[in-house]
């Protein structure tokens, strides 16, 4: 029987996913043992004509990272969908826009002021040239993929079967899922392959966490010297562990929390939670209150929450493209 | 009729890319030009953020060299911030970024550069990868690289929380400490680095040095080119990855600048042109000059052997005698030899090393003293690293709530965009003639590239399988006319 076979694909990226894959270490031997790499354009130097050239649905799975920012993206995205049974969007850019999707709180526009013009401090740009999707040298003419305005997850794109969450993916996920697709044994379709609670609930710091949590004043990590084994919340702290997916290490303990920093939510939420900022808004609302609450004025509440700084950048830190915000219109 | 050869994409570097090859009536190459047909935009995205999550941010610049844009921007924070991390933090930052060198060069060596040498330029493209290099080097050498990369990814895991985007830093110091234990366990495992980091050079002296082939190829005029060297140096003008003056050289070796990263903005501009989406670093001084070398020329270089080069030594023993090694043999200080990048690449591997077990010996960075906190009111910061690819510079204004108002980044492979067109273009100029095109050549044009690093080195070559290489080359009115697949 032929081995099934595999891709990986990248959009909007950093590389740390392949770094993640990497990450397998000698299991990655194993899994290239059972199936076939047939595109990996970061690691193997299979061109998009390959992957043109396969038979619809002749990929098994298809592992792509990244968000969607391009009209070169979008156009494999689609073509991998076309070749593919499974498509595996892979870590949170890919599923929830990642940290380039904070570019949707800017446009087009502005990005290209603050890289090529004279925003930047270092540009030396006197024609004020921008780059283009066409253009000529001396030689011919050279083309670029056009720049979207605004920043898309996967799934806003083409149709996705499965999500590994995180920034990036833990290796135990990956390989549980390559062994879950590899032995057919997945569950239904448009699942998360990852642990559906709230990381609050494995928290080696939970028994810190008291029974009716209450914020005095919001403290910034930068500012104070967080105690190292009590609960973030209850030191003001802002941690987006309780509306952010456990799942980042298997022994259940953050990977942030345990080199003493709050979470920032690269999993994502889980699947109870249908949007991260509505969630940490109301969680917060009850949490932040005075000792006394009886008394507690609307104003004073209020003094309180303006103590969050960036509440938008940091409760959508992983997930502006989809949230209901999507983007900010400029 | 003007023909044009399309790389797309290349393939194993950091990021998308393309290569353009024009060629003339006859079939040679009039000019070449690399593509980064990808932006993100961070410095605009990261306006309106809280200066102390740039750390968290920025990271997602690179995956593969995450922790070197972790550490310019928890300096860039302390310098908004104005606190002086305490002494312990210090050494603690320089224990994980010298972890952080060792594995991500050790890792190029074995995974992306080395296969070219060790398995030879024109093997079989399939063969031309880690497998390929286990097999000339033996499985216990193949073991110990899997081994070597775990053990100190551990090292930052344990301090910086993960290593794809690490965590701990924070203005004024760290986030965790080390404890005695773990001290003694990282200890023992960098000197099992630093044999390993000698083992390999050894690998590279009898593959490389001992095959007057490649040494004529290393030394030869293809991926040659004299330009301005830049890099961090100490107190003495020895190479410095954490902290330092940044220094250049022009192509005769004379230092021409040694500034703090402060003043970065009187010595390095960009240009801009419309067919990429990288900018182009020059020495303000001497002012772009267009995509040529030579002392007129504003093009810098950065990264390994920029690094020896802007440097007059390095600060530890057996490292300084591999650089004096090297230099012996290249016959020429500065070495304008892009080739030589992998060598140089290897003394920074037995510099981290030596000093990461310096760094254990020393009993005192098990001090809890981790962190000084800010008292200052924020407002502006430059903060400088070399990352594993070169000089890196992030610039933060804020408010004085500390809320991010403007960012600039130089980053490290982009210092070397214009180097790495102009690398491109000579090896494909000198290797591509009449026409003639085969997948020896092709690799030999890659090589150019790969010497900077491009910053894949990890994720590459990792997994068996054939590694074609698609050239169309089409007449000038789009018609493809030739396709060479390997």
């Amino acid at each position: 029987m032929p081995k099934p076979k595999f891709g990986f694909y990248w959009c909007s990226s950093c590389g740390g996913c392949e770094e993640a894959i990497v990450d397998l270490n000698e299991k990655i031997l194993d899994v290239a043992e059972q199936v076939d790499i047939v595109f990996w354009p970061c690691a193997m130097d299979f061109k998009y004509s390959d992957v043109r050239s396969l038979q619809k649905n002749e990929i098994t799975a298809v592992f792509i990272n990244g968000a969607i920012r391009s009209s070169e993206q979008v156009e494999m995205a689609k073509l991998l969908r076309e070749k593919s049974q499974f498509v595996i969007s892979f870590g949170a850019c890919s599923q929830l826009g990642g940290i380039p999707g904070l570019a949707n709180f800017w446009d087009r526009q502005s990005i290209f002021e603050s890289s090529y013009g004279s925003k930047c401090p270092s540009i030396d740009n006197p024609e004020n040239i921008r780059p283009q999707i066409h253009s000529q040298v001396a030689e011919g003419e050279l083309d670029l993929p056009a720049f979207h305005n605004t920043v898309k997850s996967l799934d806003q794109v083409i149709e996705v079967d499965y999500y590994i969450p995180g920034c990036s993916p833990a290796p135990y996920l990956t390989m549980q899922a390559i062994e879950a697709i590899l032995s057919g044994k997945l569950p239904a379709k448009g699942s998360v392959l990852a642990p559906d609670v709230a990381l609050c609930n494995q928290c080696s710091r939970k028994d810190s966490k008291p029974e009716k949590l209450t914020i005095g004043k919001v403290e910034r990590i930068s500012l104070v010297s967080a105690d190292p084994e009590r609960c973030f919340l209850d030191q003001g702290i802002i941690c987006m562990g309780p509306v952010t997916r456990a799942g980042c290490t298997n022994d259940g303990e953050g990977r942030c929390i345990r080199v003493n920093m709050p979470c920032r939510g690269c999993y994502g939420p889980p699947s109870e939670v249908l949007d991260v900022g509505a969630k940490m808004t109301s969680a917060l609302a009850t949490i932040i209150g005075l000792q006394n609450e009886e008394n507690a004025r609307e104003e004073d509440i209020q003094k309180i929450l303006d103590q969050i700084v960036d509440p938008a950048g940091t409760f959508y830190r992983f997930s502006l493209p989809v949230s209901l915000l999507r983007r900010k219109f400029i | 009729m003007s023909q044009k050869i399309s790389i797309d994409p290349i393939t194993r570097l950091e990021g998308h890319g393309k290569i353009e090859i024009f060629l003339d009536d006859r079939g040679n190459v009039k000019n070449a030009y690399l593509q980064i047909p990808e932006l993100r935009g961070f410095e605009q995205f990261c306006v309106g953020r809280p200066v102390e999550e740039m750390p968290r941010i920025t990271p997602r610049i690179c995956g593969v060299c995450p922790m070197a844009h972790h550490m310019a921007s928890t300096k860039t924070i302390d310098a908004v911030y104005h606190v002086q991390p305490t002494e312990t933090a210090v050494k603690l930052r320089n224990l994980v970024y010298d972890a952080y060198m060792l594995e991500d060069h050790l890792l190029h060596f074995f995974f992306l550069g080395g296969p070219d040498f060790v398995v030879t330029p024109s093997a079989p493209a399939a063969e031309r990868n880690i497998l390929g290099v286990i097999g000339k080097v033996g499985l216990e050498t193949g073991k110990k690289v899997i081994d070597t990369r775990r053990k100190i990814r551990n090292i930052i895991t344990h301090l910086s929380g993960r290593v794809i985007h690490p965590v701990s830093g924070l203005p004024g110091g760290v986030s965790k400490g080390l404890d005695e234990e773990k001290r003694q366990e990282f200890l023992k495992w960098a000197r099992e680095s630093l044999e390993f980091a000698k083992e390999s050079l050894g690998i590279f002296n009898k593959v490389v040095l001992e095959n007057q082939k490649y040494v004529e190829l290393i030394t030869g005029d293809i991926y040659r080119h004299q330009t301005y060297y830049m890099g961090l140096v100490d107190e003495n003008n020895k190479v410095n990855f954490y902290d330092g003056k940044i220094r250049v050289v022009d192509p005769a070796g004379v230092e021409i600048a040694k500034f703090s990263a402060d003043n970065y903005l009187e010595y390095i501009a960009e240009h801009v042109e419309p067919w990429s989406y990288m900018k182009f670093p020059f020495l303000k001084k001497i002012g772009w000059k267009g995509f040529e070398d030579g002392k007129e020329s504003g093009v810098y270089r950065v990264a390994p052997l920029a690094r020896l080069n802007a440097a007059d030594g390095m600060a530890t023993p057996l490292a300084q005698e591999e650089y004096e090694r090297m230099y012996a043999t290249l016959g020429e200080k500065p070495a304008h030899y892009t080739l030589a990048f992998h060598w140089a690449r290897l003394v920074e591997v037995v510099y981290a090393a030596e000093h990461l077990v310096q760094l254990l010996q020393d009993s005192s960075i098990t001090s809890p003293d981790i962190r000084r906190l800010p008292t200052q009111t924020p407002d502006e910061g430059v903060g400088v690293t070399e990352a594993a690819r070169g000089t890196l510079i992030h610039h933060y204004k804020t408010d004085e709530n500390g809320i991010i108002r403007a960012v600039n980044l130089i980053v490290a492979t982009v210092g070397n965009s214009a180097a790495m067109s102009m690398s491109i273009a000579k090896a494909a100029r000198s290797l591509i003639r009449d026409g003639k095109v085969d997948q020896g050549i092709l690799n030999m044009v890659e090589m150019a590239f790969r010497s900077y690093d491009p910053c894949m080195a990890c994720a590459t070559h990792h997994l068996p399988g054939k590694m074609p290489l698609l050239i169309r080359i089409h007449d000038t009115d789009g018609k493809i006319r030739k396709i060479i697949e390997r």
